[in-house]
């Protein structure tokens, strides 16, 4: 009992201080990277050491990944405002209701395949004869994705009670547009996600990655238009450009207009994480999660040879898989946010309800049929 | 009249996704280029790099020196009156060494926050005594009294100025001589007094 205790708290370390430091790095790339794409430099002063004598720049800046640590400290230190009209528990609540789901839901994201842990040095354990296997994942939940649906929508409620507790009109219709938005595209996402359930037919998203063992079998394969769709709308869940209806600086500032200081950077970082969540998710249905092609239990099989690894460095191999995938989505969904004009509000709602929707019930009717009939071949009559 | 262009969009683009990856396509190409191959970023990394201004750029006044180091300002109080934003504000004194030139500005500070670097004062001197050609700002202050450009101030980034200023002195009549002509003075009476041969 102790010792699953203590497995669950060492994975939760690890898939949690990726994810947060992932969110807080991409608070950076975010800006670098959007410099980057319009020719500009973006930030790169904040330094750790101070500047030589008769130099204006400091030293250790980092490319200035020493940024993130500066808003934090900044925020952290700013004033704790809270309107004087405003709904006082529901104000605090809010933001632990948007960051608190977004972080509970990584808890069925496996990062790394079953580990077994009498055998790290071996080559190629059989899993099967392991006395004690450690799944990389913190919640082995059969409902898995279910589970993910069930308490990301949690996060609405953050947004709508940021929205209506702090009293301001403002605030009140950005908390309208997140809900409205996010409860439109949620649909589409459920909708997208059950062609991949009828592919792989499990919930769990530890067996889907395991049946994503060769490229062939890869969600994005099997499923072109339920992953454009899962995209598009996993964009319009993290609320963010093109679908940042919900924020606006020329119309109505957004849901959170009027936090300030700590409660503002549980609203930052929960986007941030969401978009790494939003990373894992489409890593783990559609992009075969922390399989590389051609890694399998022995080593590598690239071009012909076998390069042999051992257990523990096949499960590293992994987990770096899985880690660099996730990076990848992150980098485009903010090459994404930096590239496209933003939409009106009646065009997010007809791309949602009129686009989107139909295009996933197609996805999984199409879906259905060819996994039907692919049984019937199968299936003796 | 407004001219009316329409853009006639085919099923291509209006299926948003082609179009969306070419622009994402466009941008990340720009990112990879600025970040991995030939830089073409434009920012200018202000305090450590610099932009070379043009030459006409107007910037701190200078009070521009005699040979001997004197201020050339004749304290005609040209500039002051031409100053759209008036702020520049001369104390005329005597100069009193006798030579041709009788005026000088006892004090000539100039508001450079209130100055709106129109370059009207250097347009008016006669004496090619105020410049505006340092190249440098004006630096940011603290206080609105650190603001004000004294002559002290003004001089230490003037430079000597080579032109003949004040003609040939009050005895001019005796050292005029235009080239290749004879030439008459005469005294206030109107009687000839002096007949110059021309070089």
């Amino acid at each position: 009992m102790f010792a699953i205790i203590v497995a669950a708290l060492i994975k939760l370390v690890i898939l949690l201080a990726f994810a947060i430091s992932l969110a807080a790095v991409l608070t950076w790339m975010e800006r670098r990277q959007s410099a980057m794409m319009q020719d500009r430099i973006g930030p790169e002063r904040a330094n750790l050491l101070p500047p030589r004598p008769g130099q204006v720049l400091g030293r250790l800046r980092l490319f200035g990944l020493v940024h993130p640590i500066a808003d934090a400290l900044k925020l952290a230190a700013k004033e704790d405002f809270v309107p004087p009209k405003a709904h006082r528990v529901l104000y605090a609540i809010a933001p632990i209701l948007t960051l608190v789901p977004v972080l509970l839901v990584f808890a069925v994201i496996p990062f790394g395949p079953p580990v077994c842990m009498g055998a790290l040095g071996a080559k190629a354990p059989d899993l099967a004869q392991c006395t004690r296997v450690e799944l990389l994942q913190v919640a082995h939940l059969d409902i898995g994705l279910l589970f993910v649906f069930a308490i990301a929508s949690l996060s609405a409620y953050g947004a709508a009670l940021a929205g209506w507790a702090s009293n301001s009109s403002y605030g009140l219709l950005g908390g309208m547009r997140a809900t409205a938005q996010m409860f439109s595209y949620e649909i589409t996402m459920g909708m997208t996600v059950m062609g991949a359930f009828l592919v792989y037919g499990t919930l769990e998203p530890m067996a889907i990655v395991q049946k994503q063992a060769t490229f062939s079998q890869w969600g994005i394969v099997l499923q072109p238009l339920g992953f454009i769709l899962f995209f598009v709308a996993a964009i319009a869940e993290t609320k963010r450009a093109p679908f940042d209806l919900p924020e606006g600086e020329s119309e109505i500032l957004g849901f959170f207009v009027e936090y300030s200081g700590a409660r503002f950077m549980m609203f930052y970082l929960g986007e941030f994480v969401e978009i790494v969540f939003a990373g894992c998710m489409i890593t783990t249905i559609f992009l075969g999660g922390w399989q590389l092609p051609g890694l399998m239990a022995d080593g590598l099989h690239w071009f012909g040879t076998v390069f042999s690894m051992p257990h523990w460095l096949v499960v590293l191999v992994q987990m770096a898989t899985f880690m660099a995938k996730v990076f990848l989505c992150c980098f485009l969904q903010l090459a994404i946010r930096w590239s496209v004009p933003r939409m009106r509000y009646d065009q997010l709602m007809k791309l949602g309800w009129k686009g989107l929707l139909p295009a996933s019930i197609l996805n999984v009717v199409i879906t259905a049929g060819v996994v039907l009939w692919s049984q019937a071949q199968v299936l003796p009559r | 009249m407004a001219k009316v262009v329409s853009i006639k969009r085919g099923l291509w683009e209006q299926l948003y996704l082609p179009e969306l990856v070419r622009g994402v396509g466009i941008t990340l190409k720009h990112f990879f280029v600025n970040t991995f191959g030939s830089k073409e970023i434009v920012t200018v990394r202000y305090p450590e790099e610099k932009r070379e201004y043009p030459p006409r750029f107007r910037g701190v006044h200078r009070l521009m020196k005699r040979e001997d180091g004197s201020v050339r300002c004749v304290a005609c109080m040209m500039c002051s009156t031409i100053c759209p934003a008036q702020c520049i504000y001369i104390v005329a004194g005597e100069r009193g060494d006798g030579t041709a030139i009788e005026k000088v500005p006892v004090s000539f500070d100039i508001d450079e926050l209130i100055c709106v670097v129109c370059g009207m004062c250097v347009e008016a001197c006669p004496c090619d005594a105020i410049r505006m050609d340092t190249g440098r700002h004006y630096p940011p202050v603290d206080r609105r009294d650190q603001a004000f450009m004294q002559k002290e101030d003004l001089l230490a980034a003037g430079g000597p100025n080579v032109a003949v200023q004040g003609g040939a002195g009050p005895d001019w009549r005796e050292s005029y001589r235009p080239l290749g002509s004879d030439r008459q003075i005469y005294d206030r009476e109107g009687k000839l007094a002096k007949q110059i041969k021309g070089s």
